[in-house]
């Protein structure tokens, strides 16, 4: 690519400043400029609970850019694509050459009344959502006052989000509307050991429930369940899963369907136009992770950079992870053997050492997996489902350390 | 008369000490227990070496080739150095000075480095000039020199290693590569400390860890950077030291945030578990180092691998303080020196940039010439080989002391290069499959047969002395280079002295940073060896660095900003499993010295391929059975070995032979940008039965010294090039 092209990144999350870490040093001589809606340059959001925890600094999860300039505070708020052309919340306007959207996600607000203030806008007092460092730096603060918490939601974030809670202290309540915890990752039988992992730590799990309204008409007061039963407490955390942010490329004429949409190369519908990361959509997938997010900007890198002209994407075959204390599993793929005629399930529980292992096959090809509570085979087993080549062995070796 | 004479091992870089003992040319090596390196203790290749000193073992008259397909005859000295000064002239003026180029290696002694650096520049005015080091060592230099200002392997003495509380050894296997060095780390354990090892494959170094990280190959970066992100993690950073000692700090933390545990457990295939435990025990531990060999280095991102694992080092206080740092574990028994004198393409004597001014003109003082005239940098190592025969590349090439037929990535590529050549000159004791492709071949004398210096991995300079001398028909490879210079009628002085050598090489290195001055054939008697740098006589010698300052302009360490990337080439559908090549116990490097010694070829008498029980299975291969390991460059075939020591997703080659079981027929040439080191360390490659792909000639046999072809026969004939024709 010539040098002195613009490149205008929209968005100072993973995805945005991983594309701009790689362009740098992949030797794309452009300039690039991270448009970002935070006030903090971009920072590794993985991390988020366990800055809440204390473990990290906020100032030290911040994330490498290469080169690029970081605009802080400078939401976009319009394009125009024909005359390549962004518009500032401040009412600034630039130009670029070659736009990346990486506008990720926002969290989702669950249907909860009395959740907002009088302005019907910004969250009650004590009620938070853990999407940002600012979030984040409220709710700690919060949460140090605070006695007992109540999580809105069991999926990876709110699982993650009570340990964290629990281990500052708190007494957690989980409110989850489905049949088990993280349904969209585990087996019923791997959720029931988080579940049992999280009340060591203190903290008490309702499924099947649903809330329905925050009590409290300053403060939350309280948690009023579906069911009638109102869960007491000073702080609320909503951990609802993430929608991806579309409403930029939406209005600006983009197609887009639940993310916007991209190729094999990562291109949305109009030229010099590409989104990767939670905002993108390919192949009918939005991950929401962080690994396809930095293999999407991997390959966007080395496309504009000049690098690798040709590369493209062609999915990920991503693992979710949790790591956290006592608490810790592996998980991808179908972990449902029942999900669809003729899968075969291995599976390997060791109570004495609160070990659940199992993978679902297809023949002689591996569909998903989980690992709970021991880890030592999540090399082997991640590279097989990676390679996705034919097991020529019992599949045993997936599960049980040889070492 | 019956002699006794203390000299050094001319194998690998720990440069042991040993004694040549007996008359004439009848020597055996029997142990110098007073040398502190080794103390006595000499492995197989050390015992057995004087077994290549014996006439028929080696070569003993030039040879040379009349027509491009014709057979080597021998000749006599004057012919054959006729024809190479008229060669070297010849291509000179017809397509200038770059046109002629020189091969070295880090086998040569210091004095030879040094002259085949100043025989370069002055007498043939090449800007041409590299060595095989450069496979071998120059991730780890340049990451050094990046870092602390200054690249010797060790910053202290060996006799350190026990006394440190977690030692770290990421891609070294010294229980085969440098088995009297084992002792070192077994004192280690037995006083307490900890040893981590990283490889793919459980060697026999391995086996005796504390922790084996075993990891998927080409992942020691991330790793690196996982264990400085939990170590940030887990409050274990030396802050003061990293306030007082370093600068970079605040972006090689933000690349170590991009390697959060998780991550770095899909890119190693390490469980976080396992990380922790590693990152628990450097973290905690008081003193700590890590030291690295090619395992990380020999990658196309060698240079940033080092200097993650400085980084470490770095954020938890462990360099420049007593019993901590980062060290490498250098390779080739003059790796350290050979790469100090000036046969490295961008350095002038005494660690110098050739392309400072103030150092071009310090050193063409010495060798009386006009700074001017000193050429620039030349192509590296592989670039070199790369351009043989090329229209703009060399056409004619001098080589020494390396054999890169066996020894160089993409090796079938390298030798139809070397046979484009119009002129091929090899100067070497024995008849080396590199050798067989030269159009003159000079019979070099060896280390018992010369005196001269070599620089051992610790940074010592040590003394290898004549015990006895060379057979009839053979020359020191110093007078050689002296005699060419003559012909070739340039300026500066050559002598073929070695002391007069090294007393040269003390004032070329002078106020370099590889500062030779204040030593001297008789300090290095005296005192078993001199650590350099040594400025002046009186001056002691340095056998710690950097416990006061970094070599750096502001005397502060530097950290890398740098973040894992994937392999030049990564295991696909077509080439599924990972390559990763390395030694064995018994051979030496291309095997040109060690596959002919009977007792050597006894123990180890083959190239084999290592793979996995899971994997033998899937291809239903038995042990022994020929397999065919086929990259995109080229094609070997070798016996299988089965093991449960390598991952399912790797198999293993040495790389000692030539012929069909040519491992490096299989390695990928991509270099890391800076260091322009070669990937040996990995490739993808695809494996099967080599009797299902139509193969069933066994694989590169060994060669004892007494069936190795007398000289003054006819040798294998080179094969016809068209570009030979014109």
């Amino acid at each position: 690519m010539s040098s002195g092209e613009r490149i205008a990144v929209v968005g100072g999350g993973m995805a945005g400043a991983r594309f701009a870490e790689r362009y740098a040093a992949l030797g794309g001589t452009g300039s690039v400029t991270i448009y970002g809606a935070e006030t903090r340059p971009p920072y590794n959001r993985v991390l988020l609970a366990d800055v809440l925890t204390g473990r990290y600094d906020a100032e030290a999860v911040t994330l490498p850019v290469g080169g690029a300039q970081v605009r802080l505070g400078s939401e976009v708020v319009g394009l125009d694509l024909a005359t390549r052309t962004l518009r500032l919340a401040d009412g600034g306007a630039e130009t670029w050459d070659e736009l990346v959207l990486a506008t990720g996600a926002n969290p989702v607000l669950p249907p909860v009344r009395n959740r907002c203030q009088g302005d019907g806008t910004s969250l009650k007092d004590g009620v938070h959502l853990l999407r940002t460092l600012d979030d984040c730096a409220r709710l700690a603060t919060d949460a140090a006052k605070a006695g007992r918490a109540v999580v809105v939601g069991g999926g990876v974030l709110g699982v993650s989000v009570a340990r964290a809670l629990a281990a500052l202290g708190l007494l957690v309540e989980i409110v989850h509307q489905g049949p088990y915890l993280i349904d969209r990752q585990l087996d019923p039988e791997a959720a029931a050991a988080v579940r049992g992992g999280l009340r060591g730590l203190g903290a008490e799990v309702y499924l099947g429930n649903r809330a329905r309204a925050v009590r409290g008409s300053g403060r939350v007061e309280g948690v009023e369940l579906a069911n009638g039963y109102v869960l007491d407490c000073d702080l609320v955390v909503l951990a609802c899963g993430v929608r991806p942010r579309t409403s930029l490329a939406h209005a600006a004429g983009l197609a887009v369907r639940t993310g916007v949409l991209v190729d094999d190369r990562l291109a949305a519908s109009a030229p010099r136009t590409h989104a990767i990361g939670d905002c993108a959509e390919h192949r009918g997938t939005v991950h929401g992770l962080s690994a396809p997010a930095w293999d999407q900007a991997d390959v966007l890198a080395a496309r504009l950079s000049g690098a690798d002209p040709d590369a493209r994407y062609t999915g990920s075959r991503p693992l979710a992870r949790l790591s956290a204390g006592g608490l810790e599993y592996a998980a991808f793929g179908e972990v449902d053997e029942t999900a669809e005629p003729g899968l075969d399930v291995l599976r390997l529980t060791d109570a004495t050492r609160g070990s659940y292992k199992k993978v679902v096959l297809r023949g002689d090809r591996l569909v998903g997996g989980i690992l709970l509570g021991d880890l030592a085979t999540v090399g082997a087993l991640a590279g097989a489902f990676e390679r996705d080549d034919p097991l020529t062995d019992h599949p045993l070796h997936l599960l049980t350390s040889t070492t | 008369m019956t002699t006794t004479t203390d000299t050094h091992c001319p194998y690998c870089s720990l440069q042991c000490g040993m004694r040549l003992h007996g008359e004439g040319s009848a020597v055996e090596v029997v142990e110098r227990p007073d040398f502190p390196v080794n103390l006595g203790a000499l492995c197989g290749k050390g015992q057995s070496a004087a077994a290549l000193l014996a006439p028929g073992a080696r070569l003993t008259t030039p040879l040379l080739r009349e027509r491009p397909a014709g057979p080597l005859r021998a000749a006599g000295w004057d012919e054959a150095l006729g024809r190479v000064a008229e060669g070297l002239a010849a291509t000179r003026r017809t397509h200038g000075a770059d046109a002629v180029g020189v091969f070295g290696g880090g086998g040569l002694t210091n004095e030879k480095a040094y002259l085949l650096g100043k025989f370069a520049r002055v007498a043939l005015g090449t800007a041409n000039i590299d060595y095989n080091g450069r496979f071998c060592m120059s991730s780890a230099a340049a990451a050094h020199r990046l870092a602390f200002g200054l690249d010797r392997g060790l910053p202290f003495p060996l006799a350190d290693i026990p006394e440190t509380d977690c030692l770290i050894l990421v891609g070294a296997n010294p229980a085969e590569t440098m088995p009297p060095a084992l002792r070192y780390f077994r004192e280690l354990r037995e006083r307490g400390g900890k040893l981590i090892v990283v490889d793919p494959r459980r060697t026999r170094t391995a086996e005796q860890a504390d922790l084996h990280l075993q990891l998927r190959p080409g992942s020691d970066l991330a790793l690196a950077l996982g264990l400085l992100h939990l170590v940030i993690a887990d409050g274990l950073l030396d802050q003061d030291f990293i306030d007082a000692r370093t600068s970079g700090f605040e972006p090689a933390r933000a690349a170590a945030m991009a390697h959060w545990p998780e991550r770095v457990e899909r890119l190693t295939g390490l469980p976080v578990a396992r990380l922790r435990e590693a990152a628990t025990l450097f973290g905690r531990a008081a003193t700590g180092m890590v030291l690295t060999a090619r395992g990380p280095e020999q990658q196309s991102k060698g240079t940033d691998t080092v200097g993650a694992w400085i980084n470490l080092c770095l954020a938890t206080g462990k360099a420049g303080r007593p019993n901590s740092g980062y060290g490498c574990l250098t390779g080739q028994g003059n790796g350290q020196g050979g790469r100090e004198h000036g046969q490295k393409a961008d350095q002038l004597p005494g660690y110098r940039s050739i392309e400072d001014p103030a150092a071009r003109a310090h050193v063409a003082g010495v060798w009386g010439v006009e700074p001017d005239s000193l050429p620039r940098s030349g192509r590296s190592a592989y670039e070199l080989l790369d351009s043989l025969g090329q229209p703009d590349g060399v056409r004619a090439l001098l080589l020494m002391g390396s054999n890169p037929v066996v020894s160089a990535p993409n090796a079938t590529h390298v030798t139809e290069r070397l046979r484009a050549l119009d002129l091929l000159v090899v100067s070497d004791l024995v008849l080396s499959e590199t050798a067989q492709l030269a159009d003159v071949v000079l019979p070099a004398a060896q280390w018992a047969e010369e005196t001269g210096t070599t620089t051992n991995l610790e940074g010592r300079v040590i003394l290898r002395q004549q015990a006895l001398t060379a057979p009839e028909g053979v020359r020191t490879d110093l007078r050689v280079l002296r005699e060419l210079a003559e012909r070739l009628g340039g300026k500066g002085e050559f002598s073929d002295d070695p002391e007069q050598v090294f007393e040269e090489l003390r004032r070329a290195s002078a106020g370099g940073q590889a500062d030779y001055a204040g030593i001297s054939y008789r300090r290095i008697r005296a005192e078993d060896g001199v650590f350099w740098p040594c400025p002046d006589e009186q001056h002691p010698g340095t056998p710690r660095l950097f416990l006061d300052r970094f070599a750096t302009p502001d005397g502060r360490a530097r950290f890398a900003a740098v973040t894992h990337r994937p392999a030049a080439e990564e295991p696909d559908a077509d080439y599924p499993l990972y390559l990763t090549t390395g030694r064995v116990l018994a051979q030496y490097q291309s095997g040109a010295q060690t596959r002919r010694i009977q007792a050597l070829n006894e123990a180890a008498p083959g190239p084999f391929v290592e793979l996995h029980p899971q994997l033998a299975r899937r291809l239903a291969v038995t042990e022994g059975e020929l397999l065919a390991v086929t990259s995109r460059r080229g094609r070997a075939v070798a016996p299988a070995r089965i093991t449960g020591a390598i991952r399912p997703d790797t198999v293993f080659m040495p790389f000692h032979w030539s012929g069909a079981g040519r491992a490096n027929s299989l390695t990928n040439p991509a270099l890391d940008p800076t260091s322009k080191m070669p990937e040996f360390k990995l490739c993808a490659v695809r494996v099967e039965r080599a009797q299902a792909a139509g193969q069933t000639q066994p694989a590169g046999q060994a060669q004892p010294a007494r069936q190795t072809q007398p000289a003054g026969q006819a040798h294998a004939a080179r094969p016809a090039h068209p570009k030979k024709v014109r």
